[in-house]
């Protein structure tokens, strides 16, 4: 079966700057591929080409087996696309016209009032596109993507600018589409958003493929993490730091509120709640913070250098 | 459509709505059916438009009363038999050209044209759609111009169907250089040129001043805007009840021709 994405060795250039220098991916049928990345680092560039809006400069790009710009006819009705730069759609016309007019572009579309509903905008059909919060735009655009059944999504960053609340149910949205068979392309900034969705996560850093894998796998290694609390201030950090496993640190980062870091496990979560038990401190608020996506950088930057 | 009840709680959100079915079943539409669903979207949101139904509708309108008032000028003939074809002119131009080209040039600066490029609506049923939206709007605009020259004692010659030909002709030849400022030029510079190549061939083009107001060597020149043909030809037809002439007909084709050409070599999408 063919791949739904197949890139291999792709460069571009803008000028005298590369924005992608030599990448190679495949996005098997069915799966929800993430590419993770910061600012920068090549994600809309990769996607836009795979699009069909830019050219690349070398290296092959094929959708779905078919060539994006030579085969744009075939390709763009089984391909739903979620531009970065906002909804891209008539600024005046009204959320619900605008959806039923790129449904009658589409031969057997989706009930547009439902899928209104199923991204969340079913008061906001006579809103215009111009009247709606940027989280309203997205689940708009989310929509548009979605209202010719297509077999292939590109989403670049879906759900920058929606609400907690918006990011969970357009989660829920793409996973009964990969459970429906609809392939995924998505880029984000969330580590979460990856976690929770993604078959397969592909970390670009400045034009290159950092890292590829299931997110557990990228995360795995060197497990270094931090936990946060508030408690009263003053806390006498020295025991703390002495009854926590070697290498770890305690540190009041602003008035009552604390920050330990070093290898989060069960045993210094447990030394942690134990030594506060001890004080008669209540920990509030604790949390285990997740690596963040610069951290998860830090972490594949280092292990690449310490190896060469 | 299918709507299936939300399966198992966990993935149901309340406020998501009932689950959907998302099994891919892609293809494109008729064109027929793309076309007229893009000009009916097009044509709503001229008319929502207010400053598009200034320019098109009220502006031309409003100049028909003004340049009927015997202030600028005196005119030999019966004034309203020369102003009307002029107006019906001048609409040609804000609605095929004017308000053709800020409209489109808007639409590329906020990406739309780009999006509507990762649809199934190919360009072709774009431009159709757009098209259409224009003439129907055009349709509206003639209308209300030939009523209000009725209204005024406007006393048409000539044969109606050699005139809305010309003002075919004179939609494809505005519409062509309309879409080539819409896809050469920053949506800002569309909006100062469009508005004031109007102005200029309102004035110099011989639509509210007959060229014969102009000197010799001057006018000859003049006389090759499309602005010019059109007009001259429609007063040709309406006020004179004649023929429209081949150089009017040859000068508008070959404005089509150009302006068509150019913009299908020169648009860009984004
Ligand atoms: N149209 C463009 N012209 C010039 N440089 C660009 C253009 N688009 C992107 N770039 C550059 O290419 C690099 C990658 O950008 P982009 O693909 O947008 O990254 P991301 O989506 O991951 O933030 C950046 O350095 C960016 O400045
Ligand atoms: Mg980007």
């Amino acid at each position: 079966m063919d791949a739904a994405v197949e890139i291999a060795d792709l460069v571009k250039t803008y000028g005298a700057r590369t924005a992608i220098s030599g990448i190679s991916l495949r996005v098997e049928p069915g799966e929800i591929l993430a590419l993770l990345g910061p600012n920068g680092a090549g994600k809309t560039t990769t996607i836009e080409i795979c699009e069909g809006f830019r050219t690349a400069d070398s290296g092959s790009v094929r959708i779905l087996g078919l060539d994006p710009i030579a085969d744009a006819t075939a390709l763009r009705p089984r391909v739903g696309v979620m531009l970065q730069d906002g909804v891209g759609g008539y600024n005046a016309a009204k959320a619900g016209e605008l959806l039923g007019l790129f449904a009658s572009y589409a031969a057997y579309p989706q009930d547009c009032a439902a899928l209104l509903d199923a991204v969340g905008l079913g008061d906001a059909a006579e809103v215009p596109v111009k009247r709606l919060s940027g989280g309203q735009r997205q689940r708009l655009s989310l929509a548009l993507a979605l209202v010719g059944r297509p077999e292939l999504v590109f989403l670049d960053e879906p759900t920058a600018g929606m609400d907690p609340h918006a990011r969970r149910s357009a989660w829920e949205l793409l996973e009964s589409m990969r459970a429906d068979g609809v392939t995924i392309v998505l880029t984000t900034h969330y580590l979460d958003e990856a976690e929770r969705l993604a078959d397969s996560v592909v970390v670009m850093d400045g034009g290159r493929i950092a890292a590829r894998g299931t997110l557990a796998e990228l995360t795995s290694a060197g497990a270094e993490g931090q936990v946060r609390f508030k408690a009263p201030p003053g806390l006498a950090l020295r025991g703390l730091t002495d009854a926590l496993p070697l290498g770890s640190a305690a540190i009041e980062e602003s008035s009552g509120r604390y920050l330990v870091s070093g290898v989060v496990d069960p045993q210094l979560l447990a030394a942690l709640t134990a030594w506060c038990a001890g004080q008669g401190v209540f920990a509030e608020g604790l949390a285990v913070e997740r690596r963040s996506l610069e951290d998860v950088f830090l972490a594949l930057t280092a292990g690449s250098a310490a190896r060469s | 459509m299918t709507r299936t009840a939300p399966s198992g709680s966990m993935r149901h959100n309340p406020d998501a709505g009932p689950r959907m079915d998302f099994t891919p079943k892609p293809a494109a539409a008729p064109l027929r059916k793309m076309v007229l669903s893009q000009a009916a979207m097009e044509f709503r949101l001229i008319i929502r438009n207010g400053e598009q139904v200034a320019l098109t509708l009220i502006v031309p309108l409003l100049l028909l009363v003004f340049f009927n008032l015997p202030m600028l000028y005196s005119l030999s003939d019966r004034r309203i038999d020369f102003v009307v074809p002029s107006i019906l002119a001048l609409g040609i131009m804000s609605s095929a050209f004017t308000g053709l080209a800020i409209g489109t040039g808007f639409e590329r600066k906020y990406l739309v044209l780009k999006r509507l490029g990762a649809t199934a609506l190919p360009r072709a049923a774009l431009v159709g759609g757009k098209t259409l939206a224009i003439l129907l709007l055009e349709v509206v605009q003639a209308t209300l111009i030939c009523a209000l020259g009725f209204a005024l004692g406007w006393h048409p010659h000539g044969n109606p169907l050699l005139a809305v030909l010309l003002l075919v002709l004179g939609t494809l030849a505005f519409g062509g250089l309309g879409m080539l400022v819409a896809g050469t030029l920053r949506a800002e510079v569309v909006l100062a040129v469009a508005n004031l190549v109007w102005l200029v061939l309102m004035f110099c083009g011989g639509i509210a001043l007959p060229l014969s107001r102009f000197p010799d060597g001057v006018a000859d020149v003049l006389r090759l805007l499309p602005s010019a043909a059109l007009s001259e030809g429609l007063h040709r037809i309406l006020q004179d009840g004649s023929r429209p002439g081949w150089g009017v007909l040859i000068t508008l084709v070959i404005w089509s021709v150009g302006g068509l050409a150019a913009a299908a070599r020169f648009f860009r999408w984004e």
